[in-house]
């Protein structure tokens, strides 16, 4: 709805004033993230600066922010995935069964085929969003159960347990360079990349146009279709690559693995500042939001906050990241209404 | 969890020479003993008994191709093999409430001698299983029991008061029984846990002064959750000696955490574990030792049960006594349910043996 409002004005001159209140968007959420890091490193030093917190302080969000990045693109196209998290349990339980299958398999292939069977997941809900004119809300609402379904068939009672899997590939999941882990470089990659696109590609671009307002975007030429499609598939892949790196650092793939991702990876990119009404927001805002919702999982248990709050701060987190998208949004419209009756 | 693991019945197969030897020295033991040299005359008597009794037994577990029974079955068979019975194992391939009616109407017509089985719904199967009884098959069920009227004997895995012990026995005396200990737990309201943990507590309270249960933390059952569970237990209590997790799902998402912390080796784990999940954690040195019955001897009990129903050596009545090969004798207690035994402890010195 905000978007529509600011979808023609967009097109030309209040872009700067926009792209700052996204900067300050961001940068709030960075600096709560910062916020709750320090208060839970006063309580408890060992938060930040035992090897172990370090570590989990980088490693534990990673996966979940390759997962919102992916959301957050499909989000920006106004469009949504709720199957993010089957896919991710899908991926994850392949890529166990194929260590246990193909003894020896080198692990790149593992990763290749866990991105492809995401990718092609994603596909699946993509085309039937695109061509099918559904809203993305009830298709991915029905994948999601599907690829569960499928999930529960394929492992049944069985489990990925940590010695199925070569220890090269486990160790994937705590390497550390430089004092970084590889999963937190390999999600950071994959941000940069997908920020990148996002900034300065045309077809970047246009995924934003296609969010603002799908039919003016249609109208204007752009191929909707494709663009939603090529949206999704990289949801699913990046929700499959998730996948991997999953079974990486779990060690163990029971059927339920992912199980409520979605709605993570969608609440961590709605904090994050990507409007759930498409056209607005980065996935660099996905990233921190993803950051911030695991950080403060991990840290409030730690400054002795009781299970039933840590859930409500994080429903708090999404309502108030909405709210403030309402309030910016209504602020938007009375300047641009201001700005035109001056013009006038 | 246990419930829910036990439904989704991840365990596998597997054989215990250890198991198997420890328990026969037991037998030997107590066969000195006037007690159970009266039941060993019950033996020989019940074997000869058997000559002309029906002894086809049929296996009916939750599911095929599901690692815990293929454990338990091969227990089963292998007593069969000693009673010289005929062992036959049928089942479905999914464990859906239902889907074991049509094997038990199967065995009933085959006019089977008794049908071991276990459950997947307490309630689905009881009219299969009392149209079977009323043509004469004797009705075992063990792991996974029905309504107490639908069968003639239940055979335990164990008591409440079982696990609870063994898991303050094993972190008590990993830990030197002196320190901060944690409990990582399924979800808040899971019925088995919490029995179990407030036994536990009990326990540790009455006879271990020096341990101080610290927190309960619920990893829900969820792998991800449990992990991250253990790591904010381990910053929360720089001082923590162990975590006893009484969840499968939860004492491997703890040693997976452990397994690469600075904590390895210094905060002991213990709980209740699946040997394949475990042994990986177990070689490196991250756990010493956890619990869990022995399938094996679980589906090797049913069997020896279901003889003795057989040859009319006993009816399921409280007090009645069977004597099970190399198990020793059995009581049968209140509620016609039979006590496997304590928990089975599994460590680097055992774990090989085991494949579930």
């Amino acid at each position: 709805m905000t978007s529509t409002s600011w979808g023609a004005a967009e097109q030309k001159s209040p872009f700067a004033s926009l792209t700052h209140i996204i900067k300050a968007r961001e940068t709030g959420i960075a600096i709560a993230l910062i916020a709750v890091i320090v208060a839970a490193t006063a309580v408890n030093p060992s938060f930040l600066f035992s090897n172990d917190g370090f570590r989990d302080l980088l490693l534990t969000p990673s996966l979940l922010m390759v997962t919102a990045v992916g959301v957050g693109v499909v989000i920006i196209t106004r469009n949504v995935d709720l199957s993010v998290g089957s896919t991710v349990g899908l991926t994850a339980y392949m890529t166990g069964r194929m260590f246990i299958d193909f003894p020896g398999i080198q692990p790149v292939f593992v990763f290749l085929a866990g991105i492809a069977l995401g990718g092609l997941l994603g596909l699946i809900n993509g085309a039937l969003v695109a061509f099918g004119k559904v809203p993305a809300l009830v298709i991915t609402l029905g994948t999601m159960y599907i690829y569960r379904g499928i999930n529960v068939a394929w492992a049944g009672s069985d489990r990925i347990n940590a010695s199925d899997m070569p220890a090269s590939f486990r160790e994937l999941g705590t390497q550390e360079i430089l004092r970084i882990p590889v999963l937190t470089i390999i999600a950071v990659v994959v941000l940069v990349i997908a920020a990148w696109y996002l900034k300065n590609l045309r077809s970047g671009r246009e995924l934003y146009a296609i969010g603002s307002d799908p039919d003016a975007a249609h109208l204007y030429g752009l191929k909707v279709t494709r663009n939603v499609l090529a949206a999704f598939i990289v949801c699913g892949a990046l929700a499959g690559m998730a996948g991997v790196l999953y079974a990486a650092r779990y060690g163990t793939v029971s059927s339920n693995a992912g199980y409520g991702w979605e709605l993570q990876a969608i609440g961590a990119a709605v904090i994050g500042g990507v409007a759930i009404s498409g056209g607005v927001g980065t996935v660099w805002g996905a990233a921190i939001g993803a950051y911030l919702l695991l950080t403060i999982n991990r840290a409030l248990p730690i400054i002795g906050i009781q299970d039933f709050w840590q859930r409500a701060v994080v429903g708090i987190l999404i309502i108030g990241a909405i709210v403030l998208d309402r309030v910016l949004a209504v602020r938007q419209h009375q300047r641009l209404v201001e700005s035109r009756e001056g013009a006038k | 969890m246990f419930n829910k693991e036990r439904k989704a019945g991840r365990f596998g197969v597997g054989l215990v020479a250890i198991a198997a030897s420890a328990a026969l020295a037991l037998t030997g033991c107590s066969g000195s003993t006037d007690d159970s040299t009266g039941m060993a005359t019950d033996g020989a008597s019940e074997t000869m008994a058997g000559g002309d009794a029906n002894l086809a037994i049929t296996f009916l577990p939750k599911n095929l191709g599901n690692p815990y029974f293929d454990t338990s079955n091969a227990g089963g068979a292998e007593a069969i093999e000693e009673f010289g019975g005929t062992y036959e194992e049928v089942g479905p391939t999914e464990a859906s409430p239902t889907a074991q009616v049509p094997f038990i109407q199967t065995a009933a017509q085959q006019g089977v001698g008794a049908l071991v089985v276990s459950a997947n719904d307490p309630e689905a199967i009881c009219d299969a299983l009392n149209e079977a009884r009323d043509a004469g098959v004797k009705v075992v069920t063990f792991d996974s029991d029905t309504n107490p009227e639908c069968r003639d004997l239940f055979i335990n895995q164990a008591t409440s008061e079982g696990i609870a012990q063994v898991q303050v026995d094993l972190i008590t005396e990993q830990i030197g029984d002196e320190g901060q200990i944690a409990v990582l737990s399924a979800s808040a309201n899971a019925t088995n846990q919490n029995a179990w943990i407030e036994m536990m507590q009990t326990e540790l309270e009455a006879n271990h002064p020096n341990v101080e249960l610290v927190e309960i933390a619920y990893g829900d059952d969820d792998d991800q959750t449990s992990f991250d569970k253990t790591a904010a237990l381990l910053q929360t209590y720089p001082d923590l000696k162990g975590i006893v997790s009484p969840t499968t799902v939860g004492i491997a998402a703890a040693a997976r955490y452990l397994s690469t912390s600075d904590y390895k080796g210094e905060v002991m784990l213990t709980g209740l574990g699946t040997p394949n999940q475990m042994r990986e954690y177990v070689e490196d040195g991250t756990v010493e030792a956890f619990a869990l019955w022995n399938p094996a001897d679980l589906g090797y009990l049913a069997a020896y049960a279901a003889q003795a129903l057989i040859t009319g050596e006993i009816s399921g009545e409280a007090g009645d006594t069977f004597e099970a090969g190399k198990l020793g004798s059995y009581t049968v207690d209140e509620g016609a349910s039979v006590l496997l035994g304590d928990p089975y402890v599994f460590d680097a010195e055992n774990i090989g043996d085991f494949d579930f």
